[in-house]
């Protein structure tokens, strides 16, 4: 692999890493809070770039020319408020009466509405794969040997942003403290005067909203869509967050782009036919040889 | 005659049945026998998941994989040895040959499975809940790229030209051959020990049981059955291919064993059956004059192209069984989280 070859890759790896920490955060807040997996979240992702997909025709003619950058940002907004809002619906009607029963219980109905948001999107949507709007222009940038498209920097600049602005929240205002009281012990938490409800439904929205934005992140560089385009990306995110230790904010952002760059390295090697293999993979090693991931504590079970 | 003999009883009748019905079954429509057959596939499947899930408390996700394994190797023992085994008896192929063929390619499909089940079982050891459900599920996966990248069984593009050796008999009396199993074994003293790890994993160990041997048990075996019930689904299709064992097969027998009520052998076998002929029915619900006749008085308010989208849609939303799965998946979980037969788990003394 030549120098130049390698950075190439070295790019395109950070560019689809920043896309798997964006919805491994979703995964690992939830996580942090409610100690359970969602496995749905992978199908918010898919929802933000159909919500993404719709909105664009509908709203883009109104912002003409030198407007079209706010259209952008109202479109992105919008959509991280409908998946926000979707989140906190799904927590309330699906797992809120089920919180104090088993996990497995949970686990199973996180399963179902999976199942549920892929095929009924397929039912909504269509199951064929529809080609995104163009709602950026996802030219690439400079002509020397390496190509950086204008999406990849966006994609890349956003992730950043979303981090620190997802840091302020959950280190500096009252109700990212609530978060992290929760997180730490929620009985605790709760006798403290901490409304758990309240919290829980605040991080869903705030986790859901991030996998809209990798929606259309997502979309912008990849151009086409399915309804079932959350379930590899679903899992490959969760292996992210497990990659970085679960319930760790930082974690997941090391872990996505971690997860990002070797799957380009093996995509672009001779076993590129197991690259869907690979994120698989490295999750079982991770859970079987160091379960906490790169900076979680390994907790021990009190009987 | 006590209770074990009755179970004999009860197996041998169940194969004897098998083998009258199917002898009868010659002139019966194709599409229908064929139904009857994967009921009988999904028994085994549901039946040998429960002691997993059910019975041992180790929620996989993986079984399509293991299912995939059974029939992979099967298929590809009598589709390429198959022909020099029945040379071995004289120039015709005997129906006893071919038995002898059958039974043989699909127990080496089992053991071939049950050594997948046996590395996947060593993480369970580790895993529990959430994690190895995900660990599970990743496992199958792995097993379905690595056969889309096996060429010598056709990779992506799927294996075909396996003879179809499987029958009605062969199907329901190897139902009946694991449901006896599973039943005979969670009778045993032994066999308790399935139900002590599922219970109470840190109990069970205080009273010296071996809870990893059991998952590992309960693992081995189970994917065991599943590989035959895969050897059984490649010998009445054609072909196979990989996408035919992916992660909503697993989901689908995962509701049959939660519907059944997880830990419950009668109730998953019901799930099985109930949950093979639903969506037919809803299918032949799709096309038939009745659900014609409620979409013309149902929609009639709507303007004739409105009124063919939203019939076109409603028939769409009759055929598919996923939305279908998801939603019984998520009301028995709200409403019903023991499913039909299962029995609640005691509630734990408060501390």
């Amino acid at each position: 692999m030549s120098q130049v070859e390698f950075f190439q890759q070295l790019i395109n790896g950070l560019s689809l890493g920043a896309f798997y920490a964006l919805i491994a955060l979703g995964y690992t807040m939830v996580y942090g809070v409610l100690r359970f997996i969602n496995f749905a979240h992978g199908d918010i992702f898919m929802l933000g770039a159909f919500l993404g997909y719709y909105l664009t025709p509908r709203l883009m003619p109104h912002f003409p020319g030198a407007l079209a950058a706010v259209g952008v940002v109202v479109v992105v907004l919008l959509t991280m408020a409908l998946c926000a809002l979707l989140g906190i619906l799904i927590e309330k009607l699906a797992y809120r009466p089920l919180r104090a029963r088993p996990k497995l219980t949970v686990l199973i109905t996180a399963i179902g509405v999976s199942l549920f948001l892929e095929f009924g999107g397929q039912f909504v949507f269509g199951a064929d794969p529809k080609s995104f709007p163009e709602l950026i222009e996802d030219r690439a940038l400079g002509s020397g040997a390496l190509t950086i498209t204008k999406g990849q920097v966006i994609a890349f600049v956003v992730t950043v942003l979303l981090l620190v602005a997802l840091t302020f929240i959950v280190k500096r205002t009252k109700l990212g403290m609530a978060m992290r009281a929760v997180s730490n012990n929620a009985t605790a938490a709760s006798l403290m005067g901490v409304n758990i409800d309240t919290v829980i439904s605040f991080t869903f929205g705030l986790g859901s909203a991030l996998a809209g934005v990798a929606g259309i992140l997502w979309s912008i560089t990849n151009t086409t869509i399915d309804p079932l385009m959350g379930v590899q990306q679903g899992i490959k995110a969760f292996t992210a967050a497990v990659l970085g230790g679960i319930g760790n904010l930082p974690g997941a952002a090391v872990g996505g782009i971690l997860l990002g760059v070797i799957e380009t390295f093996v995509g672009g090697s001779s076993f590129s036919t197991y690259r869907d293999a690979i994120a698989f993979a490295l999750l079982i090693g991770i859970l079987l040889f160091r379960p906490a991931g790169i900076f979680g504590r390994m907790q021990v079970e009190k009987v | 005659m006590n209770y074990r003999h009755i179970k004999k009883f009860a197996l041998l009748a169940a194969i004897i049945l098998s083998a009258v019905v199917s002898h009868f079954s010659g002139g019966w429509n194709q599409y229908h026998l064929l139904i009857i057959i994967t009921i009988g596939i999904n028994i085994v499947l549901a039946v040998s998941l429960n002691l997993i899930n059910g019975y041992t408390g180790q929620f996989s996700l993986g079984h399509a994989g293991f299912m995939a394994i059974g029939a992979y190797v099967s298929a590809y023992l009598s589709t390429e040895y198959g022909a020099n085994f029945l040379r071995l008896f004289g120039g015709h192929a005997g129906a006893l040959a071919i038995a002898l063929l059958f039974l043989g390619v699909l127990i080496l499909g089992g053991i071939a499975a049950a050594v997948a089940g046996l590395i996947v079982g060593v993480p369970s050891l580790r895993l529990k809940g959430d994690y190895l459900a995900i660990v599970t599920l990743g496992f199958g996966e792995i097993i379905r790229v690595i056969i889309q990248n096996t060429d010598a069984v056709g990779g992506a593009r799927g294996y075909s030209g396996i003879a179809n050796y499987t029958t009605l008999f062969w199907t329901f009396a190897l139902a009946a051959v694991t449901i006896y199993v599973v039943v005979s074994l969670i009778d045993s003293t032994y066999g308790r020990g399935f139900l002590t790890v599922r219970d109470d994993e840190i109990a069970a160990e205080a009273v010296g049981i071996n809870t990893t041997r059991y998952k590992v048990v309960a693992f081995v075996l189970g994917a065991f059955f599943a590989g035959i019930a895969g050897g059984l689904y490649a010998h009445i299709n054609n072909s196979i291919n990989p996408q035919g064992f992916d992660f909503q097969v697993s989901i689908l027998i995962v509701t049959m064993v939660i519907l059944g009520g997880m830990g419950s052998t009668p109730g998953v076998v019901l799930a099985a059956v109930v949950l093979t002929l639903l969506p037919e029915f809803l299918r032949w619900f799709a096309k038939s004059d009745l659900l014609d006749w409620l979409v013309r008085h149902a929609y009639q308010f709507l303007s004739p192209e409105h009124f063919a989208v939203a019939a076109a849609k409603t028939k769409e939303l009759f055929e598919s069984r996923m939305i279908l799965f998801s939603i019984l998946l998520i009301a028995l979980m709200l409403l019903r989280p023991q499913g039909l037969f299962g029995a609640l788990p005691r509630r734990k003394a408060s501390r």
